[in-house]
């Protein structure tokens, strides 16, 4: 009887390891759209896709990292709407956190098969990408109807997905980073007015400091939190000029501009702003901080009044007496005090995409479903006629300082190699801790560059 | 020519070359499923390590841009990794000297017939059953700087200390992720040590006290002796252990700040996944590899005297 039993159980097993081995590739039967109370979307984003009659059954790979609920029930139901409108395509969502979604997309790259759509920052790694051939070209698709797509967009954000001329993806959002602030602490420590110059700032910093507050918040553990400050002073001090040169090679990463943000960024540690531990500490301990009021102010994206408020205790963060303002000017620098470092997020379209898996994108950067967005407020709106409904008088601001920048400057570690990004981090970090001088950072800097940029 | 004795067996299986060819076969059918895998998952990979590890290859596409021992040259003049290196050698060192001993002295306490030892044994060996990713997160809590956040710093304040940023300072960052690791593992070595202990007959050290030794020379002249391949399996897994350690420095800091924890898996991860320079990563993969190989055989070698009690 026992033996019987062993003899089976074993057959299964040989089965069903077989059975795993062949089915690597298979996928998922197709739901059925389950969309029933979802209004078909006018038939002006359907275009060449969509043809007549019982079109074969297609289905698009969606990945992406919209984790929180709300924004993840807004994918879908525009997946759901799609979907009704189009009963041959099947859009197949895989949600996937922020790192584990890095992870596996860099497995499946290596492996050569992309996803249809999927979650990207543009720049530097999806350059990579690009440069493999492991994306879809879509250039001639945003041109398409005498560039119809194309209008849609703010150019800098859809810049941010182009390489070398063409473009890979589009994007959803795209912010920037500049100093969110405690308006109490200022006013206790005697400041009536934002800095807007890198003098008044070190001069808010002292007078914050004498009045026992902890002036800045930074999670320098992580890296990049500190790394955006020595960006932004590169930018203010170099501007346009002085990163294309560095990044086409005809200037070079140790000219004076990333010399001198070094030296700056000395002075600023050399006062001591910091919480105790930031070395070690990470964006979410910063976050932390500026959400229970402890710290007055930290430098960071559009998205930092989320996690302040995620990080808080009482879940509020500080509530009206957050305040925004942007990258003081740098006194002596050529760049323009206007001139935005940020990025934002898009989706790249992986090589195997079908037309249907184009048209969808094109569904999902409508005005409205800009808009839905915007609603809940995770993306500041790059396509036309999505900033209506912005309400939150903060984002407001910030998304009237992108709109007025004169040069956009992608997140270096994003905009750069993957390798050159994490030189980046670390040498910044290395002048943080005085373990490097500023010449010493660019130096490592540009020796990856030159590795890297050939 | 066989004695009548043998023919009982003839009857059943065969005799001679025939017959050890046929238990050979059933040896290596046997074995077979385990050397497909075992060439597949590991012989197989370490292969392509060591081919990409002779290239600057991004991880995209085929490995084009041949490099020869460059990228194994390049490591060894990276000062980083011979903080990695030295690091490693600083957590071996520790584990041995601090952890085990404390992981001795607790299973000789919980495997004396103690009231309350079983909970004891329980409450010691449950760092080793969480994950290491929570363990990690945990002593990020404990560890925090503000002593308002961080339970450490909150001790250390209440007795009149200075707080300390245990992981934001470059010279008590390693001690504090020993610390982590120490916790994390010392359970499952006590573990180890009491299975030996349980396996020491009680006659033996009853003959030595008889003889008139007292605990303490028991335990040199008994215990230790007859404990000696447990500590040494115990010393090869925290020595590998400890050259493999990631998860729990990644996770707490990173390798930073500026390096100052970097181990050489952290090494290896930032430039494999971080800075996509797989060759690179390869090839500090290959360093890794030998390290474990050499020192595996060495020990092997060194410990091979057999074991008091099984004679093995």
């Amino acid at each position: 009887m026992s033996r019987k039993i062993y003899t089976i159980l074993s057959l299964l097993l040989v089965a069903a390891f077989a059975l795993s081995a062949c089915g690597g590739g298979a996928t998922q039967a197709p739901a059925e759209p389950a969309a029933t109370d979802a209004p078909a979307q006018p038939a002006a984003t359907d275009a060449p896709a969509a043809t007549d009659a019982p079109a074969e059954k297609v289905t698009v790979t969606w990945w992406h990292i919209s984790t929180a609920e709300e924004h993840k029930a807004v994918w879908q139901k525009l997946a759901d709407e799609y979907m009704a409108a189009h009963p041959n395509v099947n859009v197949e969502i895989t949600v996937l956190e922020n790192e584990a979604f890095k992870t596996k997309l860099t497995t499946v790259m290596q492996s050569g098969e992309p996803p249809d759509i999927f979650q990207s920052w543009g720049g530097g790694v999806m350059n990579e990408y690009a440069n493999a051939g492991l994306l879809k070209d879509i250039t001639a698709d945003l041109d398409a109807d005498g560039g119809a797509w194309r209008d849609t967009f703010a150019p800098g954000a859809l810049g941010v997905y182009a390489y070398k001329g063409q473009s890979y993806g589009v994007p959803w959002d795209m912010g920037m980073i500049g100093f969110w602030y405690n308006k109490e602490l200022f006013a206790q420590a005697g400041i009536d007015a934002p800095p807007t110059t890198w003098t008044e700032l070190l001069d808010d910093v002292k007078a914050l400091k004498a009045a026992g507050i902890t002036p800045i918040a930074l999670g320098e553990g992580d890296k990049w939190p500190g790394m955006h400050m020595w960006a932004y002073l590169v930018t203010r001090l170099g501007g346009q000029a002085n990163f294309e040169g560095a990044l086409l090679r005809t200037g070079s990463f140790t000219d004076e501009p990333f010399v001198k943000a070094g030296v700056m960024l000395q002075e600023l540690v050399a006062l001591e702003p910091f919480q105790d531990g930031f070395l070690g500490a990470t964006y979410g301990d910063e976050a932390t901080a500026m959400g229970n009021g402890k710290a007055a102010m930290e430098l960071m994206g559009q998205w930092a009044p989320a996690v302040q408020k995620d990080n808080s205790e009482d879940k509020l963060g500080i509530g009206d007496n957050l305040g925004w303002f942007p990258f003081p000017m740098v006194e002596g620098g050529v760049g323009d005090p206007g001139d935005a470092v940020g990025g934002g997020n898009g989706f790249a379209i992986g090589k195997n995409a079908s037309p249907e898996a184009i048209d969808f994108v094109k569904f999902l950067t409508t005005a409205e479903a800009q808009q839905a967005l915007v609603a809940i407020n995770v993306a500041i709106p790059v396509v036309k006629g999505g900033e209506v409904g912005m309400s939150d008088p903060l984002m407001i601001t910030l998304q009237q300082s992108l709109a007025n920048a004169k040069y956009f400057q992608l997140y270096y570690d994003q905009a750069l190699p993957p390798a050159m990004g994490s030189v980046i981090n670390d040498s910044v970090q290395g002048v943080f801790a005085g373990t490097l001088t500023p010449e010493q950072a660019a130096q490592a800097i540009e020796d990856s560059a030159a590795q890297e940029l050939k | 020519m066989f004695p009548p004795i043998s023919n009982i067996f003839k009857l059943t299986r065969g005799t001679g070359a025939p017959r050890r060819f046929q238990d050979n076969l059933v040896i290596f059918l046997f074995l077979l499923p385990a050397i497909v895998l075992f060439l597949l998952f590991v012989v197989y990979p370490i292969l392509q390590s060591i081919y990409y590890s002779l290239f600057n290859w991004k991880g995209f596409g085929p490995a084009v841009d041949f490099v020869g021992l460059e990228n194994f040259k390049n490591i060894l003049t990276d000062k980083v990794f011979m903080i990695a290196l030295r690091n490693g050698f600083l957590i071996i060192a520790l584990s041995l000297f601090v952890q085990l001993p404390l992981s001795l002295a607790l299973a000789i306490l919980v495997g004396r017939d103690l009231p309350g030892r079983v909970i004891f044994r329980t409450i010691f060996f449950l760092p080793y059953v969480l994950s290491e990713v929570i363990a990690a997160l945990m002593w990020l809590f404990i560890l925090n700087p503000d002593p308002e956040r961080g339970f450490i710093n909150a001790v250390i304040e209440l007795l009149g200390g200075d707080s300390q940023a245990w992981l934001g300072n470059t010279d008590l960052v390693l001690l504090a992720i020993f610390a982590a690791l120490t916790w994390k593992y010392f359970g499952y070595h006590m573990l180890l040590f009491m299975t030996g202990l349980q396996n020491i007959p009680t006659e033996v050290e009853e003959a030595g006290r008889i003889d008139g030794a007292n605990s303490f020379q028991n335990f040199i002249y008994i215990t230790l002796p007859l404990l000696g391949s447990t500590i040494r399996t115990s010393v090869y897994l925290s020595v590998l252990g400890s050259i493999q350690q990631f998860i729990l420095v990644w996770i707490m800091t990173r390798g930073g700040p500026v390096n100052a924890s970097e181990t050489m898996a952290t090494y290896m991860y930032r430039f494999g996944f971080v800075r996509f320079q797989l060759g690179y990563g390869s090839a500090v993969a290959i360093y890794m590899f030998l390290l474990c190989l050499i020192f595996s055989l060495i020990y092997q070698r060194m410990t091979r005297q057999p074991d008091y009690l099984t004679g093995l």
